[in-house]
């Protein structure tokens, strides 16, 4: 179990637990967390579960699948911190972990 | 106007075998996608991807399922609408009267919604000022290359459509090509002649660049991109393309009076039936307790929206159920001998 903070665009800030072995997008999608779609459910072939991950937290994170980067190519304002959250899998390490989300997944 | 006994939406895996069950039943039915081709989500996200959980085929491509799919339907002469969206509905008596972005009218007493997640539609660059432009300088797909000819295009994207494109273009057009990273997903003998291309001024390359924002009164004049760094540059250009794959909207159907979760629509288990008589969601864009987003449950879901159908088509007329490995009036609609 971790707890996982996912802040949306205009600052709201929403806290959940989040099983291990969950991505960090069924977290999002499980709690209703407005902001994270997860259109294709976790398919890695939407880019929409597209979160800003900060850098502190950014480098703890397993690397990136090239599929992942390709998939980020057709995200909406991609930055160099960008993740897709289908592809981040809770676990004890990522207590505490923060993630923010675009102005929109479109 | 085209009569059928049932209209279906969307000609992925649900829709094409819920097609195959309409018609071995003995009931009419077209299909529209907004895609150009069928097979949805199978066809568009995934075609190379293998699949390991459709039922008696322990793997298969998104394009193998899609043409085996077709093959089923072979018997059968189905009309496609392909490239169209379906836009407007409205209750015409018993029926139901559909319009299409083409200007097709259908009349039928079943709607079958087989949206996956939505249309696809391409996925257009932020900056708001875009809009103004989109259409006439700003193109996600080119109709008519004629028109770049001698100008200045700035293309954006790293998969094959963009790379492509610039590879054509340059033939008689100043080519700026921009991509928000140095690497390309397009194929690599195509990203080696953009190389060539470049050496020799016919395309120019920004990468790890992103489009900032667009300028011009009435018609493009020039672009602002922004490096990662957030150096900015302006280029000249007369048109601009984004090549940003697709993304599936919810679209028209969000206005159409169904009672939605999110971006599914709500149905029963017995019909597939949505609040409105006569329409019906299956796979992935229908709801229910339970529901499993799986190509398996599409084609379950298809099967009982297809029976629910019949009442409606042939009101005088009672449902006989039958098997396909017994049934000669089955065996005589897929043009197959009986025993």
């Amino acid at each position: 179990m971790a707890k996982i903070t996912y802040v949306e665009q205009n600052g709201n800030s929403h806290t959940v637990n989040v099983e291990n072995g969950l991505s960090v997008m069924e977290g999002a999608v499980q709690n209703n967390i407005p902001g994270i779609d997860g259109d294709c459910g976790g398919g890695m072939s939407c880019a929409t579960c597209h979160v800003y991950v900060k850098e502190e937290w950014f480098d703890k994170l397993e690397k990136k699948l090239d599929g992942e980067e390709d998939m980020l190519d057709q995200a909406y304002e991609p930055k160099k911190n960008s993740r897709l959250s289908c592809q981040i899998t809770v676990s004890e390490e990522l207590d505490g972990l923060i993630v923010n989300m675009p102005e929109k997944q479109v | 106007m085209i009569k059928t006994d049932a209209l279906i939406i969307g000609a992925g895996p649900t829709g094409l075998f819920t097609a195959h069950q309409l018609k071995i039943i003995g009931l009419d039915c077209e299909i529209v996608d907004n895609l150009d081709k069928a097979g949805g989500q199978c066809i568009e996200l995934y075609p190379d991807k293998p699949i390991y959980d459709i039922p008696a085929i322990p793997e298969c491509t998104g394009e193998q399922l899609t043409i085996n799919l077709l093959d089923q339907l072979k018997p059968f002469n189905i009309n496609f609408h392909l490239g169209e969206r379906v836009d407007e509905l409205k209750k015409n008596e018993s029926n139901w009267e559909v319009k299409t972005n083409k200007g097709k009218t259908f009349l039928t007493p079943n709607v079958i919604i087989a949206g996956g997640v939505g249309s696809f539609e391409p996925r257009r660059f932020s900056p708001k000022e875009c809009a103004q432009f989109e259409d006439k300088s700003i193109f996600y797909s080119i109709k008519n290359k004629k028109i770049f000819e001698g100008k200045t295009v700035s293309i954006f994207g790293g998969g094959d459509s963009a790379l492509d494109w610039a590879v054509e273009l340059s033939k008689n057009s100043k080519i700026n090509l921009i991509h928000r990273r140095d690497e390309f997903r397009g194929a690599q003998a195509t990203l080696d002649k953009v190389h060539e291309l470049q050496k020799i001024g016919k395309i120019e390359l920004f990468t790890k660049y992103q489009l900032k924002t667009v300028k011009g009164n009435g018609s493009l004049e020039s672009i602002d991109i922004e490096h990662e760094n957030k150096e900015i540059k302006n280029l000249k250009s007369d048109y601009v393309l984004g090549f940003f794959g697709l993304i599936m909207q919810l679209g028209p159907i969000a206005n159409w009076g169904l009672s939605l979760n999110k971006k599914t629509v709500e149905v029963d288990t017995e019909k597939f039936e949505t609040n409105q008589k006569g329409i019906y969601a299956i796979g992935d864009i229908c709801n229910y307790p339970g529901k499993l987003k799986l190509i398996l449950s599409g084609f379950h879901e298809g099967a009982l929206a297809a029976r629910a159908c019949f009442k409606l088509a042939r009101p005088n007329e009672k449902y006989r159920f039958e098997f396909t490995t017994s049934s000669k009036t089955i065996k005589e609609r897929l043009g197959v001998k009986s025993d």
